[in-house]
């Protein structure tokens, strides 16, 4: 099986890319690497197709808001190796006006529909991405309703019985 | 023949179909555009998002404990699994564990809802394919266990019966019996819905060699669950990760080996005849002691204390009104929901909400794969390839 | 219809009137209108326990052409509001609506931005049943008001 420990697999990637990895973190035996943004798609190329490191399964991808924090939006990668059964988590910082990052989906082509929500909810944009639209939200929905300046009840519009139920009783 | 001085030309349109979101095939709101060039499939695309209710946004504005409920209503033909996910998910970010008796209690929950979730699943696969009598069938098994669910819960779907550290009650009096009896009795029952399909030359006409998908295919599109093990992948977080105890027990996982239809319907019969064991397990090493861990801040303390001692009641006081709070931090758990790997990544800084919840729903990832199984084939096998895929759709819109 | 208004108030009328809504409320067909959680449920009444075959309410029909009971079971989001106004004018008069469950009749849980607080907003409706979800004794005894709600009817 060669399931490899955390810190085996965080040595083996930052021995690849020392620049690229800006950070590192265990937390309740989970491994987490910071990676720079434009560097996303040759670290997640060389973690799938590396013999020892074998991640091929593309778990989650999201996004999350750190705006009001720290300033920034953060793209967030889970990994896992079916046949290794280990498991890493990559996090992109990207700058919060016009975030953009490259699109993972020649890697894992799972990564499609994810991309394409984390869009729909942050407004991050993928490039390269080869249908990037909304997937969850209306089409004539505006705003990106999980970045935390959205309202939770912010519906568009507030009611529907003027557009559905006029002039009835 | 020859051609007259006006000559004629065919030319061919393609045409584009629309399935759903009212349909009674697609399992719930799911909207398909199909082009067709006769009746073979050329381009499949899903359309979703019908049902999105903002359950991740919610569950930020709602304390640990209440987030609960609103997991229930995810994947809801098997409720328990992702009240089960998520329990286990804050109590990894905690870093404490249930105790033994309450791991054991979930074991026992989590089978018969994965036995409830692939009884749907066959019932409505079987009627929309054309075979209607197992639909009744399945749902008189599914009667029986919605009964053991409201005698442990109150609540026949929705049991939210989970804690963060343990159940939110003991097993009642009479339970045992009543378990024991369906266990007893189930395995002749799925002998009767083999006898109905497996062998039935319409069944298999319908089934072999439709929604073919490779494992190499299988990995790269996210599938998990019977879905991937249908194709051959030896997948199962309950074996691969084991959580909540699953490491006692003995269970074998089945595997398919063309990735069809057919084979996924052999994979999750199997894996009914496997939970029915498990449970029988389960039933036998009930240990006795807590069904709920006694943290202070974290979890509820036991009702006795509450009414007799002050100290207690202002900690049970404190966490209903106030919330539990862990520790700055982050976690991804996973484990093997019927559909597949139902994952929730929690990212906490410290307060009663959770900054972000997001849920990895195996349904959504599964469906992905759709338009590559069936384009190519008849319409009516994506009725099939659908129902083999399990997809519910309120995990996916969430 | 148009006979009986020209043959008046009368015990031809009320007769008739009586026998057409025992035939309406006796057959009723539903259009399962399955949006999530409540559609399960639904499914059980239609199962061997709670048999709505009973009722005479056994011919689910999947079309709205066909059918005179729309049963909204679950959340209507904004992106399907469309759809459900879409299908209810598709049905052809006479015809009823039950909104069932705490999120067809407002919301429920979910005061988020994209959820409909109320069925009501996009289509009239009839019986309002609770329940998270409603069990399907409370689904039956919703048909069972709209059955009481056909015997009133005039022609």
């Amino acid at each position: 099986m060669n399931k490899m420990d955390n810190e085996a697999i965080a040595t083996l990637v930052k021995t690849r890319f020392p620049e690229a990895i800006t950070g590192s973190g265990i937390f309740r035996n989970e491994l987490t690497l910071i990676v720079k943004k434009d560097c996303v798609v040759d670290v997640a190329r060389f973690l799938k197709e590396n013999k020892e490191l074998d991640f091929n399964f593309l778990s989650d991808l999201c996004g999350v808001d750190r705006v009001g924090t720290d300033g920034i939006f953060e793209v967030v990668y889970h990994l896992y190796s079916i046949y290794k059964r280990h498991r890493v988590r990559l996090k992109a910082p990207i700058v919060s006006n016009d975030p953009r990052i490259s699109t993972v989906t020649g890697i894992w082509i799972t990564a499609d529909w994810h991309e394409r929500e984390t869009y729909d909810m942050f407004g991050i944009t993928f490039d390269g991405h080869p249908d990037l639209r909304k997937i969850l939200t209306p089409d004539d929905f505006e705003g990106h309703p999980l970045r935390k300046d959205y309202p939770l009840d912010g519906r568009q519009p507030a009611t529907l019985r003027d557009t559905y139920r006029k002039g009835e009783a | 023949m020859t051609e007259t001085a006006t000559a004629t030309t065919t030319t061919t349109h393609v045409m584009t179909i629309n399935m759903g979101p009212q349909h009674p095939s697609t399992h719930g709101v799911l909207r398909l555009l199909l082009e067709l060039d006769g009746e073979t499939i050329i381009k499949a695309v899903p359309h979703i998002g019908f049902l999105h209710r903002g359950v991740e946004k919610l569950a930020e504005y709602r304390t640990y404990q209440q987030c609960i409920p609103l997991t229930d209503r995810l994947d809801y033909v098997a409720p328990f699994s992702n009240n089960l996910a998520y329990a286990l998910a804050v109590e990894k970010l905690f870093g404490i564990e249930a105790p033994e008796r309450a791991q054991h209690i979930r074991v026992l929950l989590c089978e018969l809802t994965r036995i409830a979730s692939h009884l749907l699943w066959l019932a409505t696969h079987a009627l929309d394919i054309g075979a209607m009598t197992v639909f009744f069938y399945c749902f008189r098994e599914r009667e029986t266990i919605y009964d053991i669910f409201e005698m442990v819960s109150g609540a026949r779907m929705h049991l939210s019966n989970i804690r963060v550290g343990g159940v939110a009650r003991d097993l009642p009096g009479g339970f045992l019996e009543k378990t024991r009896k369906f266990v007893a009795e189930f395995p002749s029952r799925l002998d009767e819905y083999e006898t109905l399909l497996t062998d039935n030359p319409i069944w298999k006409k319908r089934t072999v060699g439709v929604g073919v998908i490779s494992a190499e295919d299988a990995i790269d599109y996210g599938l998990s669950g019977p879905s991937l093990r249908g194709s051959g992948v030896d997948w199962d977080m309950r074996k691969s990760e084991p959580y909540s105890g699953y490491d006692k027990y003995h269970f074998t996982v089945p595997l398919g080996r063309n990735g069809d239809v057919y084979d996924r319907y052999r994979v999750r019969i199997e894996e009914m005849r496997q939970s029915n064991s498990i449970v029988h397990q389960a039933l036998n090493i009930l240990p006795g002691g807590d069904f709920l861990a006694r943290i202070p801040n974290v979890t509820l303390p036991p009702k006795e204390d509450v009414e007799t001692n002050m100290e207690s009641m202002i900690q049970h006081f404190k966490i209903i009104i106030d919330g539990i709070r862990p520790p700055k931090g982050e976690v991804y758990l996973s484990i093997e929901a019927p559909k597949g790997e139902l994952g929730f990544y929690i990212i906490s800084d410290g307060s009663s909400h959770p900054y972000r919840l997001k849920i990895r729903p195996p349904s959504f990832v599964n469906l992905e794969a759709l338009p590559k199984m069936v384009e190519g084939r008849l319409l009516p096998d994506v009725v099939a390839t659908i129902g083999s895929l399990d997809i519910v759709l309120g995990e996916i819109d969430r | 219809m148009g006979l009986e208004s020209h043959l008046g108030d009368n015990i031809l009328t009320t007769t008739l009137t009586t026998m057409v809504n025992w035939a309406r409320k006796s057959s009723l067909w539903p259009m399962p209108f399955g949006l999530a959680c409540c559609a399960i449920e639904m499914m059980s009444v239609v199962a061997p326990r709670y048999d709505l075959a009973r009722f005479g309410a056994e011919v689910f029909r999947f079309s709205p052409r066909q059918s005179d009971l729309m049963i909204v079971a679950g959340t209507l989001t904004y992106k399907m509001s469309s759809v459900a106004r879409r299908i209810y004018d598709q049905m052809p008069e006479p015809k009823w609506v039950i909104a069932m469950g705490a999120c067809a009749i407002s919301g429920g849980v979910y005061n988020t931005y994209s959820v409909v607080q109320g069925l009501d907003q996009v289509v009239p409706v009839d019986v309002y049943l609770p329940g998270c979800p409603p069990r399907p004794e409370a689904l039956i005894h919703a048909i069972m008001e709209i059955q009481k709600k056909i015997e009133k009817e005039s022609l």
